[in-house]
C-alpha cells in the first residue's frame, strides 16, 4: 500500500489493561468518520478493530494496531507479543474460547471475536507462532470510490 | 446558512469568553474566538450542557414566551410528565392541570396517559420485532440527534413508535377542531418542556416535515405563575385517593430514567442517563455486544427528564417523587392505564408509528474528496504531534486535537496556540517524529518525549 497518498497510524495496546480497552477502536472510528467513510463500512472496521484489540488485552502482553487508509481501502495490521495460538483452525471456530471465568463475567469469551473479524473484513489473514505472538491483517475495500 | 435549527444560542453581549461551555460540550461544538463563544451547528446536538454551565447566562434557550398563546383561538397545554415532579408530594397531576387552565389555556392534556399508550405500543412492537437490537427509545431528542451525528450506523435501532407529545398534539387538535367547529390551524398546542431541545424537535423534527406542536414553554418560565395559580384558592374538592386513581402508572414513568422499563416490566432492558454514560452504552451496542437486550432507554439528562436544564426542582428530589408515586400506585394496585385491547387495535392500524424516515446526519467530513480528506486527516495528526497536548483551551478550541483540526480547516492559526508560542521563544520545541510514524504512546513515554529539547 502506497503510504504517500494514504494515512498510517500506529496504536499501542497493553495486555490486561481493561480500563482502556476499547479506546483504540473508538479512535479509529472517529478518524474514519472525520474522513467521511460510509457508516456501514466504519461499523465493520470498528468491530474488527475492537475484537482484535480485545484479544490483545485479554490474551497477549502487548501489541500494536496499525491503521492504514488509502482512497481505496482500510487496512488494519494487528501484531502482538503473547502466547500465540496453537491451533488456528480451532480458534477460528465460532464458540471456541479459552477465556477465564473472570473474562466471561465481564461479558467476553463467547468465542465470536475472530469469526467476527473475518466476517466483517474483505480480506483476512491470521498467522501465529506459539510462544511468540499472533498477527492479523484485515482489509476493507472502499469500492464506492473505485467506480 | 441555517442548515440546522438549534435550541440554544450565545448572546455575545453577555459572553465574556470564560470557556466553561467549551469545556463541557460533549461533542466539542463550541469555539471561543476573540473572547466570544460560538456554536458549530453541525456538531451541536442540543443537549443543553452549555446552558447549565454558563455562569453569565449567556447561553439562551429559544423556548416560546407565554405570550405566543394569543396567536391562537384555542390553546392546549401539553405538559411533560416531568412537570408533575416539580411540586410537593401532595400536589398531584389533576391539580397541576387545573392550574394550567387557570393560567389561560383553553384545555390541557394529561400526557402521562398518552405515554402509557405509547408504552403499550412499544410492548406490542417488541413482541413482533425482528430487526437489530436493542431498540433505543426516541423519547429524548438529544439522544436521537446523538445517534444521527455520532452513531449513524445505529439509526435503525431508534424506536419507530412516535413520541407521545406528538401523538397528543395530533389527536387533541383533531378532537377540538371537531368539538368547537374550528380549523386545526386555529388550535395552538404547547408543550411544557423540561429542556430546550424539545424546541428543535418542534421547529425541525428529526424525521418529519412538521411537528404537530406549535411551541414549547419552559418549565422555569411557567413555574412561578403556575404555583400561584394553584394556590390561588379553589384547590379541587377531591380525595387524594381519587386523584391517584387518575394517574397512569405507565406514563408517569416517562419522567425518569428507567421508568418505561420498570412499569412495563421489561425483562431484557436497560436504562441509562447522562451523555458520558450513554456514549459507553452506544459504543457497546455498535460493537454488537448488546444484542441480547431488547429495549434501551436513554436520556441525555441525568435521572431522565426530571433532570432537564429547564426544570426547577432538584433532579434527585423530583426523581424520587416520581419513583415514590410509582411505588404507591403499585402498592395500591391502581392501574389507570389505557385499554390494552384498544392500543392493540390501533397499533395494528399503524396509529402509533411515526411518519417519515430518520436519516443519519454524520459530521461534515474534512473534505468531500476522499483522497483530500485523508490528506487533511494526516496533516491534522502531524500538527497535533507538534502541539503541547495539554488541552488547556487557551487557543479557543476545546482540545489540542480539535485545534489541529481547526488549523487544517482554516478556522484557526497555529500561532493561536499560546503555549507553543511561549515554548518557542524559550527554545523548547516538539518536532514531529520523522518520517511521520505516529505512535500512541503510554503516559511515561509521552512525558519523556515532552521533555525532549533540541
Ligand atoms: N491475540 C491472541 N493471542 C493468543 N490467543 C488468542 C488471541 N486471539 C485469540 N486467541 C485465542 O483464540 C480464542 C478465540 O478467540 P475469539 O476472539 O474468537 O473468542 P474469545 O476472545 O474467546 O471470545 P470473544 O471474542 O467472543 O469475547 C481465544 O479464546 C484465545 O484462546
Ligand atoms: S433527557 Fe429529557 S429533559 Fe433531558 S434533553 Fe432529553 S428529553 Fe430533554
Ligand atoms: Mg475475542
Amino acid at each position: 500500500m502506497a503510504e504517500e497518498n494514504g494515512l498510517s497510524q500506529v496504536f499501542e495496546i497493553t495486555g490486561k489493561d481493561f480500563g482502556r480497552a476499547g479506546t483504540i477502536s473508538t479512535k479509529i472510528k472517529e478518524i474514519l468518520q472525520e474522513i467521511g467513510i460510509d457508516s456501514a463500512v466504519i461499523r465493520r472496521a470498528a468491530i474488527a478493530a475492537y475484537e482484535a484489540e480485545m484479544n490483545i488485552v485479554m490474551y497477549a502482553q502487548r501489541g500494536t494496531l496499525t491503521l492504514t487508509l488509502t482512497p481505496t481501502a482500510i487496512r488494519l495490521d494487528v501484531d502482538d507479543e503473547g502466547p500465540g495460538i496453537e491451533d488456528i483452525e480451532l480458534a477460528m471456530q465460532e464458540g471456541f474460547s479459552t477465556a477465564t471465568d473472570e473474562m466471561r463475567e465481564m461479558g467476553f469469551g463467547a468465542g465470536m471475536g475472530l469469526p467476527n473479524i473475518r466476517k466483517n473484513s474483505d480480506e483476512f489473514a491470521i498467522s501465529s507462532t506459539p510462544g511468540k505472538g499472533t498477527s492479523i491483517d484485515v482489509v476493507l475495500n472502499l469500492n464506492q470510490v473505485a467506480e | 446558512m441555517n442548515r440546522y435549527y438549534h435550541s440554544v444560542k450565545v448572546d455575545p453581549t453577555k459572553c465574556n469568553g470564560r470557556m466553561k461551555c467549551m469545556r463541557v460540550c460533549p461533542t466539542q461544538a463550541i469555539r471561543v474566538r476573540d473572547g466570544v463563544a460560538s456554536i458549530l451547528e453541525d456538531k451541536c446536538i442540543d443537549c443543553g450542557e452549555c446552558l447549565t454551565e454558563c455562569p453569565e447566562g449567556a447561553i439562551v434557550a429559544l423556548t416560546d414566551p407565554v405570550g405566543e398563546l394569543s396567536k391562537f383561538k384555542y390553546t392546549v397545554a401539553i405538559p411533560s410528565p416531568a412537570l408533575y415532579a416539580q411540586f410537593g408530594r401532595q400536589i398531584l397531576p389533576d391539580e397541576i392541570l387545573a392550574g394550567l387552565k387557570d393560567l389561560g389555556f383553553s384545555d390541557t392534556v394529561d400526557l402521562a396517559f398518552l405515554c402509557g399508550e405509547v408504552s403499550f405500543a412499544i410492548q406490542e412492537h417488541l413482541r413482533e420485532y425482528e430487526g437489530p437490537k436493542p431498540i433505543v427509545s426516541n423519547a429524548c431528542p438529544t439522544v436521537v440527534r446523538l445517534i444521527q451525528v455520532k452513531y449513524p450506523s445505529l439509526v435503525d435501532h431508534i424506536s419507530p413508535i412516535d413520541i407521545p407529545r406528538e401523538l397528543a398534539a395530533r389527536e387533541i387538535k383533531k378532537a377540538k377542531a371537531k368539538e368547537h367547529g374550528l380549523d386545526e390551524r386555529e388550535i395552538g398546542a404547547f408543550y411544557i418542556t423540561p429542556c430546550p431541545v424539545k424546541m428543535i424537535s418542534i421547529k425541525q423534527p428529526a424525521e418529519k416535515e412538521k411537528s404537530y406542536l406549535d411551541g414549547a414553554i419552559s418549565i422555569t418560565d411557567i413555574y412561578g405563575p403556575l404555583l400561584s395559580a394553584m394556590d390561588g384558592g379553589k384547590r379541587k374538592e377531591r380525595s387524594y385517593r381519587k386523584a391517584l386513581e387518575d394517574i397512569c402508572i405507565l406514563g408517569i414513568g416517562w419522567a425518569i430514567v428507567g421508568g418505561i422499563c420498570r412499569t412495563l416490566r421489561l425483562k431484557n432492558s436497560l436504562a441509562v442517563s447522562g451523555l458520558t454514560e450513554i456514549l459507553e452504552v452506544f459504543d457497546d451496542i455498535e460493537r454488537g455486544k448488546m444484542r441480547h437486550i431488547d429495549f434501551a432507554e436513554a436520556y441525555s439528562c441525568w435521572q431522565g427528564c426530571v433532570g432537564g436544564s429547564l426544570t426547577v426542582e432538584n433532579r434527585y428530589v423530583s426523581y424520587n417523587k416520581i419513583l415514590k408515586l410509582i411505588e404507591t400506585l403499585e402498592f395500591e394496585e391502581i392501574k389507570a392505564c389505557p385499554d390494552i385491547r384498544e392500543v392493540r387495535k390501533r397499533y395494528a392500524q399503524k396509529y402509533f408509528f411515526r411518519t417519515g424516515i430518520l436519516e443519519p446526519r454524520p459530521l461534515k467530513p474534512l473534505d468531500t474528496d476522499l483522497a483530500r480528506a485523508i490528506q487533511k486527516r494526516k496533516e491534522k495528526q502531524e500538527i497535533f504531534e507538534t502541539l503541547p497536548q495539554i488541552d488547556c483551551g487557551a487557543c479557543g478550541s476545546p482540545t489540542c486535537l480539535t485545534f489541529a483540526e481547526d488549523v487544517v480547516t482554516g478556522t484557526a492559526e497555529l500561532s493561536d496556540c499560546l503555549v507553543m508560542v511561549a515554548q518557542k521563544s524559550a527554545g523548547v520545541s516538539r518536532k514531529p517524529a520523522s518520517p511521520p510514524k505516529i505512535v500512541e504512546l503510554n503516559p511515561p513515554d509521552a512525558k519523556a518525549k515532552n521533555k525532549k529539547v533540541d
